[in-house]
């Protein structure tokens, strides 16, 4: 034994770069060709966690826009009149294609993105996957998905997507859009925009007929004149609310399908009867998957006092457990904030809990020098009252608000302008059925937490949006019904 | 090496807030039925995220060496021999001939009548000789039997007593009967180490699995080990996970610590590196010792050798360079 | 008895009618108008009928009030019971059936023969959207099948508060049709009733009260519709709203509004506007205010073997 080390350090264990392959620059994917913007302009995209530039990416304005919309209704016409099982098979191959090509489009996401490998290898794209797989499956049974014997597409569809999961918004966009008939224009987000023009390859694999997909990156302009362009006949978007409610008033008075998917202030309940260890996984995967960088992330910790000390002690414990650091080493848990800008945001909300007098807490952590990172926060003390218990911080930030009864945790949970997660920990069943059907949030989550399925409908109630991803019910977002 | 804890049981929780648990069955049942129930399918879901934790070049060597020193060589055949037992402490003493660096194992595991011959095998070194006893692995037979195998393995010089619980007892509800016996048989063991076998896929069920845990360690438990290798579910990650959390939250309530013992079905080195993370992350840093963490295992060893050997030359070895006994 | 003897008066005069008070429905009761005010309302052709309470912003507030208060023992309730409910309406509706033939024919200038087809029609509506409350779940909600040990369930629940304007010519026949599937779904509505045709949704009010409708779970106001329909649009409390009787301009200001804490908007479509509510309603009115929440369960194994995940 003396010969042995005394602790069990694990040795780095990067995933390989070399899977990929990222040109030094990419234009917008526009009519199956690349191309760069009509006014030549351009944008850099980084990698969060090192700051090196990745690429440079074309970006698109007005005039692309145009082109764009023109090229996604011209392919409509022939697109939506092909047999639904052509399409399947279209949606099928694209399924496969990604399959196939996980390995380097996990890295990809890693470095552009800044999540952890581990997270993008096995959630992210096995996600991506199993969407088109879904959807790719409906594409010719739509008569039976309850919308009527010959639901038909609505066109174009616009869709905006975020930077929190890129690949995998694309596939909630794009899937349920082509599986219907529709053809689309999708605006990726400006930090993260590498995944979908590799996406635009898969298309040209897959053999996709030019103009169905159509990719503009851009900023929050481009994605302006793609969601108000007249020619555009639904629009998705995924992103902050106060986005959504531009758009909502700009789609005012138009006909143009509109859903969104926006954000939450999850409460994640747990009882005094919960299993507890399984409880700190769930409280841990809530707030610090991919950097707590989700819509639905449980951000709100809803204790009973009765077992609040036992409860975060085994937290804190647990959460000294996390590996933050290079987001392409497999043994990483915590990767980098996406940007400097989504950095300053949650620096300034952590600041503000701290000046409103909520306790701070983080466990010793040591972060990088280059990069935008955030070390694991919880505050305790919080109320109802303070700003990081009411504002989606969207960053790694737990605050700790605590209940005496079912009837005080529903009122808490629901106390808040969004509603799109919650989750209930307590090994009684009568009381997750009693406490779901109380609480006013899209997806609930009993005994466990930040699961998703192709299968299963996801979007919010009240201020995080309407309308669901994923299901049969994704369908309808896409179809005149 | 650490120094040798005060001999736990009841005298040692005087004082922590576990002291009358004990007291009835009354109490006792209530006590374990309190405890936090377990979600099967997050406690496996955490099992199996650890196990993707990927472990590489110096980490991996330093797991590979930690392994091999806590493996409980084990052979308990109705066929054992002296010879065998023989040709095992030779294998627990040196494991690799051809490289004396590697380290020996914790212990043998023998069946009581074969403790002298491999307490003679293992002579000289520091490996252990542990002995199942109580019946093993029905430990269906009355408790006087039971103690007197116990007795006879200590007399023979065992270091150590893996004995079985009452599952039937458990299962009846009877937990007083199941920590008696416990009780009892720390007791016999006098200085050897006790290992409590819960026989994990006889009890079924992780709430089961986390209560037999407490007993064992309110009854004075060294070491708390899932099973006897000879049912169809032996150690699983997700049992030996529940099992380090409950080590741990005794240890908090009480500053008592007591082992954990994972045994059979552990056959290949990324399963026992995924264990060895499974403690390093839930118990911690203090359990990464052979005094407190064994793997029940035979066939373990010599993957773990190979593996060895692989990082030592660079190349793949096989079954012709590592010893069949 | 003879005439003559009633009252005393002078044989062979005519009898003089009673009038009806018309006023609001809010919270199940009937107030006037906060603001006293009140608006005449008269036929197609210009004959005065009665003077409708003119609802101001602050009868549209005490409104939401009431819808809120409602919404949990509404929402609450078994859907079987609400179907008896809706039920019971319809039932309510056909014992009062001449009584709304005389002002849905005043209203909307129908002989009485028309005017009866669309009162039939009406209390059919109610039946329709009665037997759905307790099958919509079943039809739009259900198990889906993930990849993993969970049960996942996916059940619509009611939006909240919904403002339903209503139908500006249709108006009992489409008052009804876009008023009963939101509260067959277990919303409670705050209903702006046809702006030049208040009376007949004025009158379901009494109809409401007397069919075991929770006082709140619908509330009916009359007055401009413009006027009421700007502060439900942009009431926070308010989580829907119907755009069945805006104009193309009204819709839009109201969908703006709207936004601002994104409402569930249902804008006018063809059907509305060609006022044709008999054509056999499909669910989309039903669908429009309902929120589906999905569940999720984890099932595990039987044993501890480590096979569940």
């Amino acid at each position: 034994m003396e010969n042995l080390a005394s602790t069990f350090e694990y040795a780095p264990a990067p995933e390989s770069r070399s899977v990929v392959d990222i040109a030094p620059s990419y234009g917008l994917f526009i009519d199956g060709e690349f191309a760069e913007a009509a006014d030549g302009k351009v944008f850099k995209s980084v990698s969060p966690a090192t700051e090196e530039v990745l690429a440079e990416v074309a970006q698109a304005g007005q005039a692309d826009v145009d082109r764009a919309v023109k090229a996604a209704r011209k392919a409509f016409e022939k697109w939506s009149a092909l047999p639904g099982a052509e399409r399947a098979k279209y949606l099928f191959r694209i399924a496969r294609i990604i399959q196939e090509r996980s390995r380097e489009l996990a890295v990809l996401e890693t470095l552009d993105n800044g999540k952890p490998i581990k997270e993008t290898r096995d959630a992210d794209l096995p996600l991506v996957a199993a969407h088109f797989f879904y959807y790719a499956g409906w594409a010719d049974k739509l008569g039976h998905a309850g919308f009527g014997p010959n639901p038909q597409p609505l066109g174009v569809a616009g869709q905006v997507i975020p930077w929190n999961f890129p690949l995998l918004m694309l596939a909630w966009k794009i899937a349920p859009a082509l599986a219907t008939g529709n053809t689309v224009v999708l605006k990726p987000a400006e930090t993260t925009p590498l995944s979908a023009l590799f996406f635009a390859d898969i298309c040209r694999q897959a053999g996709l007929p030019k103009g169905v997909v159509n990719i503009l990156p851009g900023y929050g302009d481009t994605g302006a004149a793609l969601t108000a362009h007249p020619d555009v006949n639904k629009v998705a978007f995924t992103g902050s609310t106060a986005v959504g409610k531009e758009i909502a008033r700009t789609l005012a008075g138009t006909d143009k399908k509109l859903t969104l998917e926006l954000g939450g202030k999850g409460a994640n309940i747990v009882f005094d009867d919960a299993p507890i260890d399984q409880a700190v996984e769930g409280i841990v995967t809530g707030i610090f998957f991919n950097q707590g960088q989700v819509c639905c992330a449980g951000s709100r910790l809803l204790v009973q006092e009765s077992i609040q000390e036992e409860l975060l002690d085994s937290l804190k414990r647990r959460l000294s457990t996390l590996r933050l650091g290079d987001p392409l080493d497999k043994n990483t848990d915590i990767g980098a904030i996406n940007s400097a800008e989504q950095l300053a945001r949650i620096t300034a909300l952590a600041e503000t809990g701290e000046a409103e007098g909520a306790e701070r807490w983080s466990a010793p952590c040591e972060l990088p020098t280059s990069g935008y990172w955030f070390a694991p926060t919880l505050f305790t003390n919080v109320t109802q009252a303070h700003t990081v218990a009411r504002d989606e911080i969207f960053g790694p930030v737990l605050s700790v608000l605590t209940f005496r009864t079912p009837e005080e945790a529903v009122a808490k949970a629901n106390n808040t302008q969004y509603g799109l997660s919650a989750g209930i920990w307590t090994e009684k069943g009568s009381r997750i059925l009693a406490v779901a059907n109380k609480l006013r949030a899209g997806v609930v989550w009993a005994n466990t937490f930040n699961k998703f399925d192709p299968t299963s409908p996801f979007g919010g109630y009240k201020e995080s949006g309407f309308g669901r991803e994923g299901g049969r019910h994704g369908l309808e977002a896409y179809l005149d019904v | 090496m650490p120094t040798t804890t005060p001999p736990p049981g009841k005298a040692a929780l005087t004082g922590t807030p576990l002291a009358d648990v004990t007291a009835s069955a009354a109490t006792l049942r209530r006590f374990l039925h309190g405890l936090p129930g377990v979600d099967a399918v997050g406690l496996e879901a955490r099992a199996a995220s650890l196990g993707t934790r990927s472990i590489k070049t110096t980490a991996k060597a330093y797991a590979i060496d930690l392994a091999i020193s806590m493996i409980d060589l084990t052979t308990l055949e109705g066929a054992d021999t002296a010879g065998k037992v023989r040709a095992l402490g030779a294998k627990a003493v040196h494991p690799d001939p051809t490289d004396r660096t590697t380290p020996r194992t914790a212990a043998v595991c023998v069946y009581p009548d074969m403790v002298a011959t491999a307490k003679e095998a293992v002579a000289g070194s520091d490996v252990k000789v542990a002995s199942v006893a109580t019946a093993f692995p029905a430990g269906r037979a009355a408790l006087g039997v039971k103690l007197a195998d116990v007795r006879d393995a200590v007399a023979a010089g065992a270091d150590e007593i893996d004995m079985v619980i009452d599952r039937g007892a458990f299962l009846a509800g009877d937990y007083m009967k199941v920590y008696e016996e416990i009780v009892a048989v720390k007791e016999a063991s006098a200085q050897a180490r006790l290992k409590v076998i819960f026989e994990t896929g006889e009890l079924s069920t992780y709430d089961n699995i986390r209560r037999a845990s407490w007993i064992g360690m309110l009854a004075g438990a060294d070491f708390i080990k899932t099973s006897t290798g000879k049912v169809g579910v032996n150690a699983t990650p997700a049992n030996t996970l529940l099992m380090l959390e409950a080590v741990r939250d005794f240890r908090a309530q009480t500053g008592v610590q007591v082992g954990v013992k994972p045994a059979g079905g552990i056959r290949t080195t990324k399963d026992a590196v995924k264990f060895l993370v499974l403690v390093n992350e839930t118990a911690g840093a203090d359990w990464l010792d052979n005094h407190w963490f064994r793997f029940g295992a035979s066939s373990l060893l010599n993957d773990l050798l190979m593996q060895r050997q692989k990082l030592a030359t660079g190349r793949y070895s096989g079954p012709d360079y590592v010893t069949v006994d | 008895m003879s005439k003559e003897s009633l009252g005393g008066s002078a044989a062979g005069a005519t009898r003089l009618s009673v009038f009806k008070t018309y006023k609001l429905y809010v919270g199940g009761k009937f107030p006037r108008s906060e603001s006293g005010r009140v608006y005449e309302v008269t036929d197609p052709k210009g004959k005065w009928l009665a003077n409708a309470p003119q609802s101001s912003r602050k009868d549209a507030r005490d409104a939401v009030v009431a819808a809120r208060k409602a919404f949990g023992g509404w929402s609450g309730a078994t859907a079987y019971n609400r179907g008896q409910v809706l039920y019971r309406v319809a039932e309510m509706l056909e014992g009062r059936r001449e009584q709304f033939v005389r002002e849905v024919a005043d209203a909307e200038g129908l002989s009485k023969s028309k005017a009866a087809a669309v009162v039939d029609a009406t209390v059919d509506r109610w039946v329709w959207y009665a037997g759905w409350t307790d099958k919509i779940a079943q039809v739009v909600g259900g198990a889906n099948p993930v990849a993993g040990p969970f049960f996942n369930l996916s059940t619509p629940e009611p939006t909240g508060v919904v403002t339903v304007v209503a139908p500006q010519e249709s108006s009992f026949l489409g008052l009804v049709s876009v008023v009963a599937p939101v509260i067959a779904a277990g919303n409670t509505a705050v209903v702006i009733a046809s702006e030049k045709a208040p009376l007949p949704a004025l009158s379901l009010g009494e109809v409401l009260a007397t069919s075991d409708v929770p006082g709140g779970v619908v509330n009916v106001l009359s007055g401009n519709t413009r006027e009421i329909a700007l502060p439900l649009a942009a009431h926070q409390d308010v989580n829907g709203i119907d755009l069945a009787g805006a104009d193309a301009e009204l819709a839009k200001e109201l969908e703006i509004a709207a936004a601002d804490n994104l409402k569930r908007v249902l804008r006018p479509q063809a059907v509305d506007t060609d006022a044709d509510f008999t054509v056999s309603p499909g669910t989309h009115r039903l669908t429009a205010f309902l929120e589906t929440k999905t569940v999720w369960h984890p099932t595990g194994s039987l044993g501890a073997s480590g096979a569940a995940y």
